[in-house]
C-alpha cells in the first residue's frame, strides 16, 4: 500500500486542562472518503481543527502527503493541499457569496478563481443564482453548500468536512452527500468526514472511525461497521 | 376609528412620560442657573424655559407617535432613506469631493479653517474605519496614534529641523509601528477585551506625555512648531524672496497659509481614502473584513490572522498618526491635553455613525458632527446636549449608521444585478 495522505499517530490535544483528544491514530488515503463518527463531545471537531493546527497536537505526529505538518502554523497547513468546511458553517454573514467563495480561494482572483468557483457551481447550481445575495440570508442547506463550496475553491487534495449535515432536511443532506460522492468519483478528492448522521455517512464512506471520548475505539470498512451490533446500537438506534 | 380612544389615551399617557422624564431631566440643567453677583453668585430659576422643554417633548413624542400611527404600512421610513442614501452613494460622492475641492473659491476664512478641522477628522473617521469598521477590531485608544504623530512631528521639526514633507512620513511611520506594538500583546483579545485593552494604552500614552517633561515639555507640550512650507516657499509676510507671497508676486495674506493647509489635509484624506478603497479590493482588504465576520473561518480558510490584525492596525495607526503630524503643523503647538479619551471617542462615533465601513458615511458623519458642533459654538453650554440628542436620535433613526449598506468589493467576472433587493434585505 502506498503512503497515506494523512497520517496522525498518538495525537493528544489540550483545551487548557482538559483533554480533548487521548492519542489518535488515523489515516486517510488518496482518494478515500473517511468518516468519522461519535457522540457530541467526543473530539471530533477537535480533531478536525487540530489538523489544522488550532489547538495544535500536544504529542504526536500529524503528517500530510508525507511532510510532517505538527507544527507547521495553520495558514501553511492549509496552503499544502488542505481545506476544512468547519462546523456551524461559518460563512462570513455580511458578505457575498461570491466573496465568500473568494475567500477560500486563498487571495487568488481572476481567471484561475474563476474556474474554481464554475466547478462549485456546477456541483450547487444553487449559489450561481446567488451570487449578489449575502451570505447570511441564504437559507441552511444553501449555506452548508456554500461553506463546502469555499472550501473547493482552493482546489484541495484533501477536504475536512465537519458536519454538513447540521440541521438540514433530509432531502437537502442527500443532496449534499451525493455531491461529496460526485465531487469524490468525478476528481478523485479525499474526503475526511465528520457527521452525526452515521447511517448515511457510513454507506457513503470507503472506511469509518469511531471517537469516543477523545480515542478512536474502533475502525473499519464502512459497511463492516454499520454491520456491527455496538455501533447500531450506539450510532443508529431511532432508525433512518 | 372605534381604536381611536385607547390608542389616543395610550399616546397621551406615553408623552406624559415622556415629559416628566425631561422634566427629570432637565429641571438642574436648565431650571437653574447660577448667575455671577457683586456678592458672589445667585441661583437663578428658570421656570419658562424649563416649561418650554416639557411641553416641546410632549408634543414631539405626541407627533411622533401620530407618524406612526398614520404612516401608511409598508414605508418603513428609515429603509427606504437608506435605500436611497445607498445609491445616491453615486453621485453625492463627487458632488462633495467637487464642494470640498472649490471651498476656498467660495468659503471665507472662517470656512476654510472649519474645513480644515472637518476633514481632520475625516481623516481621522476613515483612518479608524480601517481598524474598526473593516477588521472589526474596536479600537477606543485610536487618539494614541493621533498624539504619536503630532508629538513625533513636534519633536523632529522643532529639534532636529526636518521640514513638514520629511517629518510627515516618519511620523506617520512611527505611529504605523506603535500600531504594530499594541497589536502585538492584543492579537488573542477580542470585542470587549479588546477595546479595554486600547482605552488603557490611549490613556498610557497620554500619561507618559505628561509625565516625560524631558523629552515632550510635559503638560506644558511643545510650541514654536515650524509651519509647513511649500517647496520650501514659507507662508510667512516678511517680504523675503523664499516666501510664497513674494515668489508669486502675491499681495501676502494670513489665508494663503490656511488654504495651503486645507488642501494639504484635503490631499491627505483623499491619500486615506484611496487607500482604503484600494486595500479593500485586494486580498488583504477582503482578509480584513472576513476577520471582522469570522475569526475561525479565516482560520479554516488558511488566512493568517496574525498579519491579518497587525496589518491592520499599522494602517489605522499610520493614517491616525499623518492626522497627528497635520495637527500638529497647523497649531504650531501639542500638549497633552489635545489627546484625551474624548477625541478617541469622538472618532470612532463619527466612524459607528457613518455605517461601519462605509466611507462616505464617515465623511458624512464627521461633517455633520465637527461641522454641527462648530455651528453651535455660539451655544457653547448646550453643544454637549445637542450633540448627545443627536446620536440619540440617529441611533434610533437609523441604527446601522448613515450608511449601513456594504457593496461587494469584488465580483467574480461579471457583476449581476438580479439579486440587488435581496442585498438589500441583509441584516448584517
Ligand atoms: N474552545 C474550547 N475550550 C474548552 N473546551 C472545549 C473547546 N472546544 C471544545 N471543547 C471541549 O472539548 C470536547 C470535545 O469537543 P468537540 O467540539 O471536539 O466535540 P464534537 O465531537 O465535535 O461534538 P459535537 O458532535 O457535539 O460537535 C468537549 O468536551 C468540549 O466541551
Ligand atoms: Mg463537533
Amino acid at each position: 500500500m502506498t503512503a497515506p495522505l494523512l497520517r496522525l499517530s498518538g495525537v493528544t490535544a489540550y483545551y487548557g486542562a482538559i483533554q480533548a483528544l487521548k492519542g489518535v491514530d488515523l489515516e486517510v488515503h488518496q482518494g478515500e472518503i473517511v468518516t468519522l463518527i461519535g457522540a457530541n463531545g467526543a473530539g471530533k471537531s477537535t480533531l478536525m481543527m487540530t489538523i489544522c493546527g488550532t489547538p495544535r497536537a500536544r504529542d504526536g505526529r500529524i503528517e500530510y502527503d508525507g511532510t510532517d505538518i505538527t507544527r507547521l502554523p495553520t495558514h501553511e497547513i492549509m496552503r499544502r493541499g488542505l481545506a476544512q468546511a468547519p462546523e456551524g458553517r461559518r460563512i462570513f454573514p455580511r458578505m457575498s457569496v461570491q466573496e465568500n467563495l473568494l475567500m477560500g480561494a486563498h487571495g487568488r482572483t481572476g481567471p484561475h478563481a474563476a474556474a474554481s468557483a464554475e466547478e462549485v457551481f456546477a456541483l450547487f447550481p444553487r449559489l450561481k443564482e446567488r451570487l449578489e445575495q449575502r451570505g447570511g440570508t441564504l437559507s441552511g442547506g444553501e449555506q452548508q453548500m456554500l461553506a463546502i463550496g469555499r472550501a473547493l475553491m482552493s482546489r484541495p487534495r484533501l477536504l475536512l468536512l465537519d458536519e454538513p449535515s447540521l440541521g438540514l432536511a433530509p432531502l437537502v443532506v442527500r443532496q449534499i452527500f451525493g455531491a461529496i460522492r460526485d465531487l469524490n468519483r468525478a476528481t478523485g478528492l479525499t474526503v475526511l468526514l465528520v457527521e452525526q448522521n452515521a447511517y448515511q455517512a457510513l454507506r457513503l464512506a470507503n472506511r469509518g472511525y469511531v471517537l469516543v471520548n477523545g480515542a478512536i475505539t474502533m475502525a473499519g470498512g464502512g459497511a463492516e461497521l454499520l454491520a456491527r451490533p455496538e455501533i447500531r446500537a450506539a450510532y443508529l438506534e431511532g432508525g433512518h | 376609528m372605534t381604536a381611536g380612544a385607547p390608542a389616543l389615551r395610550t399616546a397621551l399617557r406615553d408623552a406624559a412620560l415622556s415629559a416628566l422624564v425631561a422634566f427629570g431631566l432637565f429641571v438642574a440643567l436648565i431650571g437653574l442657573k447660577l448667575v455671577p453677583t457683586d456678592q458672589g453668585m445667585t441661583l437663578q430659576t428658570r421656570p419658562w424655559a424649563l416649561a418650554a422643554i416639557v411641553v416641546a417633548v410632549f408634543v414631539g413624542r405626541l407627533a411622533l407617535l401620530g407618524w406612526r400611527a398614520w404612516r401608511p404600512p409598508g414605508t418603513a421610513a428609515p429603509g427606504r432613506i437608506a435605500e436611497g442614501l445607498t445609491h445616491a452613494g453615486r453621485l453625492v460622492g463627487p458632488v462633495f469631493l467637487l464642494a470640498a475641492l472649490t471651498l476656498p473659491l467660495y468659503g471665507g476664512r472662517y470656512m476654510i479653517d472649519v474645513g480644515i478641522l472637518v476633514l481632520t477628522y475625516v481623516m481621522l473617521g476613515w483612518g479608524l474605519n480601517i481598524v474598526v469598521g473593516l477588521a472589526g477590531l474596536l479600537d477606543l485608544g485610536y487618539v494614541a496614534f493621533y498624539a504619536v504623530g503630532a508629538y513625533s512631528y513636534a519633536l523632529m521639526a522643532a529639534t532636529f529641523h526636518l521640514g513638514f514633507w520629511t517629518a510627515l512620513p516618519i511620523a506617520g511611520l512611527l505611529a504605523a509601528c506603535w500600531g504594530v506594538m499594541l497589536g502585538f500583546p492584543v492579537l488573542r483579545l477580542r470585542g470587549d477585551y479588546l477595546a479595554i485593552v486600547t482605552l488603557a494604552f490611549g490613556e498610557i500614552i497620554r500619561v507618559v506625555l505628561i509625565n516625560w517633561t524631558t523629552l515632550t515639555g510635559g503638560p506644558n507640550g511643545i510650541s514654536d512648531i515650524p509651519r509647513p512650507t511649500l517647496f520650501g516657499l514659507r507662508f510667512v509676510g516678511s517680504g523675503d524672496p523664499d516666501t510664497f507671497a513674494s515668489f508669486f508676486h502675491l499681495e501676502y495674506s494670513v489665508t494663503q497659509r490656511f488654504v495651503f493647509l486645507y488642501y494639504v489635509i484635503l490631499a491627505l484624506a483623499l491619500l486615506t481614502n484611496w487607500v482604503s478603497l484600494r486595500l479593500r479590493r485586494l486580498p488583504l482588504g477582503r482578509a480584513w473584513e472576513a476577520l471582522r465576520e469570522d475569526e475561525i473561518a479565516c482560520r479554516a480558510l488558511g488566512i493568517n490572522v496574525t498579519i491579518t490584525k497587525l496589518t491592520a492596525f499599522a494602517m489605522g495607526a499610520l493614517f491616525g498618526g499623518l492626522a497627528g503630524a497635520f495637527f500638529a503643523t497647523r497649531q504650531g503647538f501639542v500638549s497633552p491635553e489635545s489627546f484625551t479619551f474624548i477625541e478617541s471617542a469622538l472618532v470612532l462615533s463619527i466612524v459607528v455613525l457613518g455605517g461601519l465601513g462605509s466611507q462616505l458615511g464617515v465623511a458624512l458623519a464627521a461633517l455633520v458632527m465637527i461641522g454641527g458642533s462648530e455651528l453651535f459654538r455660539d451655544f457653547d453650554e448646550y453643544r454637549m446636549l445637542i450633540f448627545g440628542l443627536a446620536l440619540v436620535i440617529m441611533m434610533v433613526l437609523r441604527p446601522r449608521g448613515l450608511i449601513a449598506g456594504r457593496t461587494p468589493s469584488v465580483a467574480l467576472g461579471k457583476r449581476r444585478e438580479i439579486a440587488a433587493e435581496l442585498v438589500a434585505q441583509g441584516r448584517g
